[in-house]
């Protein structure tokens, strides 16, 4: 399944003792790499449609977790940036209308709408940055929480570009008569236009891992984590505060808008309550069981919370005889709230917590074996990385 | 004239509503600094208790709603005995995260258990009985929560000036550590808040759901709209609750019937969304809300 794609590789991957080096984390990544790859080829279009959706909402988790879990700004309102992407997308790449009332469209190249989703989410990211200057913690995410609300209001009005209550049409991705929605064949071998999609998602989410991954490690990502710890001594310390929030508004905006154009793209249609708060709460959701302030936990987190519930969707359906008269959407729901809770009450940093802690584990062992010391437990700056919005009282 | 006096009367009892909903919400925040996203299901629960007590188990109205009381505040203790308890000194998000799990829990078994949706709400009264006075309309349903509100608040106010649980509760709010050092037990000042919230929170769902011939499963969502309530009045002030809930109740209701003809391009919906507005307006003045404690920041 493609739950344990990623599961080699912590965020430290880059630090000398990362994984990438060992044997045992080359093992495992190439391990995952296969069951990626045989999920590619034999998945079907039922669990690469669930892989596919799922790499769209990693890209957006990314985005989120640049915001709250790097900078620590709480935001529930990444669904109404992934809207702003999406409708750029859509009013930038959509066929020009054909009947009157139909919805605009300027039918310019994907080269230029998936980018174009990203910049014009990221300038609203700048529009509502400021007002995180002002306002701090709860106030602040339940400012981002009316943002999805008067989104949803904007979305339906402006009928131009979204087409009101009954949505829209997306553009595909392609160039020029290739397009990743249709089936074509590739150097002989054809492929169906969820594999085609996968290779899409799989770049355009491993292009913004490694550039998130790379800016938190720059002196704007320890800047961000000095505000997220500790704002009036980050200032103190002479970190801008104003530029700091800034930019992490804009990237994760960034990346919000592209994951935004991608979802709408994917299915080919989105109305103005796909991009709704339950889908907000979701990538919160993602972000704290993933882990916090984690490239691979944002990536870990959307397998878990878009990728499982479709997962236990699919296999109860094949069973579907056995659950008693009680719709299994709603039982999905009610275990999935319970690994909510578990997953916080019994593993606060996250799966990403969990992995280096089965790490861990794996070297005492191995170091037993060899006969030398047992490795001390060294508590990393990186796992400690915990959203402390106000410590908590409780 | 008349017209304008109904309104105000129609506004006053939606804000009312929002009051409960927002004093469930503060009482839980001042106590643990804790946004508690399960509010909205516990009106939900309350409301369909109390609906299949009147018609599925033939109670008194009285007993149905007390029976809800019961247990919404069970399922509060619990929930608060089990799971929060553990998460003490945990980051506040995760904190947060944990009764959206709970809201997803409640919501879902709410709909297994009654999964034939919509249900006439439990009530005392006809729906169109009420008072006439001038050519306005006073809905008995709208006097009585109006009047239920601020009964709730008086005993609120009784509980917290008088009693020796409230003064406790205020003290833990004020300053946790000196509180224990004076020997209140924080795990009762926790318990009794979720366990008071709850039961507002019942009573809130309870005229909720008296606002409508019928509900469903989504009566929970209106939660979310007494968020502007308690950003509004300031998230820790209690008065800020009720006066953030009546603020916000005037303004959609007000905002619904005149922004047609005033500024009608703004759309059919705007009154969803102005609450909101006004919020993100006064938090530009006062980031803490009208009544909230400005916090000092230490480093």
């Amino acid at each position: 399944m493609s739950a344990s794609a990623p599961v080699a590789t912590p965020a430290q991957a880059a630090a000398p003792r990362g994984s990438l080096r060992s044997t045992r984390g080359r093992a495992l990544i190439l391990a995952g790499l296969i069951m990626l790859g045989l999920v590619f080829l034999f998945g079907g279009d039922t669990w690469l449609s669930v892989l596919d959706y799922t790499l769209v909402a990693a890209i957006a988790t990314l985005g989120l977790n640049v915001l709250t879990g790097y900078a620590g700004q709480i935001s529930l309102g990444i669904t109404f940036f992934m809207g702003v992407g999406a409708y750029t997308a859509a009013w930038l790449g959509g066929d020009p209308p054909v009947l009157k009332g139909d919805p605009a469209g300027l039918g310019l190249s994907f080269l230029i709408w998936l980018p174009a989703a990203g910049i014009v989410a990221a300038l609203a990211g700048a529009l509502i940055g400021p007002t995180a200057l002002r306002l701090k913690g709860f106030y602040l995410g339940i400012v981002s929480l009316a943002l999805v609300f008067i989104g949803y209001y904007l979305f339906l009005n402006v009928r131009g570009i979204t087409g009101g209550a009954q949505g829209r049409s997306f553009p595909a991705p392609g160039f020029g008569s290739f397009s990743f929605a249709s089936p074509v064949p590739v150097f002989g071998v054809q492929l169906t236009s969820n594999q085609l999609y996968f290779l899409l998602l799989l770049v355009v989410l491993a292009v913004s891992s490694v550039f998130v991954g790379n800016v938190m490690r720059s002196r704007a990502g320890r800047a961000m984590r000095a505000v997220r710890d500790n704002e009036a001594g980050a200032a103190i310390m002479g970190v801008n505060l104003f530029e700091v929030k800034m930019g992490a508004f804009i990237l994760s905006s960034f990346l919000a808008g592209v994951a935004g154009a991608l979802l709408a793209s994917y299915p080919g249609f989105a109305a103005p309550n796909t991009w709704n708060l339950v889908l907000s709460i979701q990538f919160v959701a993602a972000i704290l069981i993933g882990g916090v302030a984690s490239v691979w936990g944002s990536i870990l987190g959307a397998v878990f919370v878009f990728a499982l519930p479709q997962v236990l969707e699919t296999l109860s359906q094949t069973q579907s005889a056995s659950s008693g008269g009680i719709a299994s959407g709603d039982l999905n729901a009610i275990i999935y709230g319970a690994l909510i809770i578990a997953f916080l009450l019994f593993e606060p940093a996250g799966m990403i917590g969990l992995i280096r802690r089965g790490q861990m584990l794996l070297r005492r062992f191995d170091d037993r074996r060899k006969g030398g010391q047992p490795a001390r437990v060294v508590a990393s700056s990186e796992s400690e990385s915990q959203l402390d919005v106000e410590s908590s009282k409780l | 004239m008349a017209n304008f006096i109904q309104l105000v009367f129609a506004g006053l009892s939606l804000g009312c509503i929002y009051a409960l909903v927002a004093l469930g919400f503060t009482i839980i925040f001042k106590a643990s600094e804790v946004i508690n996203f399960a509010q909205g299901e516990f009106l939900l629960v309350g409301a369909f208790i109390a609906s299949a007590g009147v018609f599925d188990w033939h109670l008194n109205f009285f007993v149905a709603v007390l029976l809800a009381i019961v247990v919404t505040v069970l399922i509060a203790l619990a929930f608060e005995r089990f799971a929060l308890r553990r998460m003490i000194g945990r980051p506040v998000f995760s904190i947060v995260m944990i009764t959206i799990g709970l809201d997803v829990i409640l919501l879902h078994g709410v709909i297994v258990k009654w999964p034939q949706g919509n249900r006439s709400p439990a009530t005392p009264f006809q729906f169109v009985s009420g008072i006439d006075i001038g050519g306005v309309h006073f809905g008995a349903t709208d006097l009585a929560t109006i009047a239920v509100t601020f009964a709730v608040c008086a005993i609120l106010y009784v509980f917290f000036r008088y009693t020796r649980y409230g003064l406790a509760m205020r003290a833990t709010a004020l300053d946790q550590e000196a509180a224990l050092a004076i020997g209140i037990n924080i795990r009762t000042v926790y318990a009794l808040a979720w366990g008071i919230a709850a039961a507002i929170a019942t009573i809130g769902g309870v005229f909720l759901a008296m606002n409508q011939p019928t509900f469903d499963a989504t009566l929970g969502g209106i939660a979310l709209a007494a968020f502007p309530a308690i950003i509004l009045g300031g998230l820790d002030s209690i008065p800020g609750a009720v006066v953030g809930g009546i603020v916000i109740g005037l303004t959609e209701v007000l905002t619904q019937a005149y922004q047609s003809s005033f500024a009608g391009f703004l759309g059919t919906n705007f009154y969803t969304i102005a609450p909101y507005l006004l919020m993100i307006l006064i938090l530009l003045v006062r980031p803490y809300g009208l009544f909230g404690t400005r916090k000092v920041e230490r480093v």
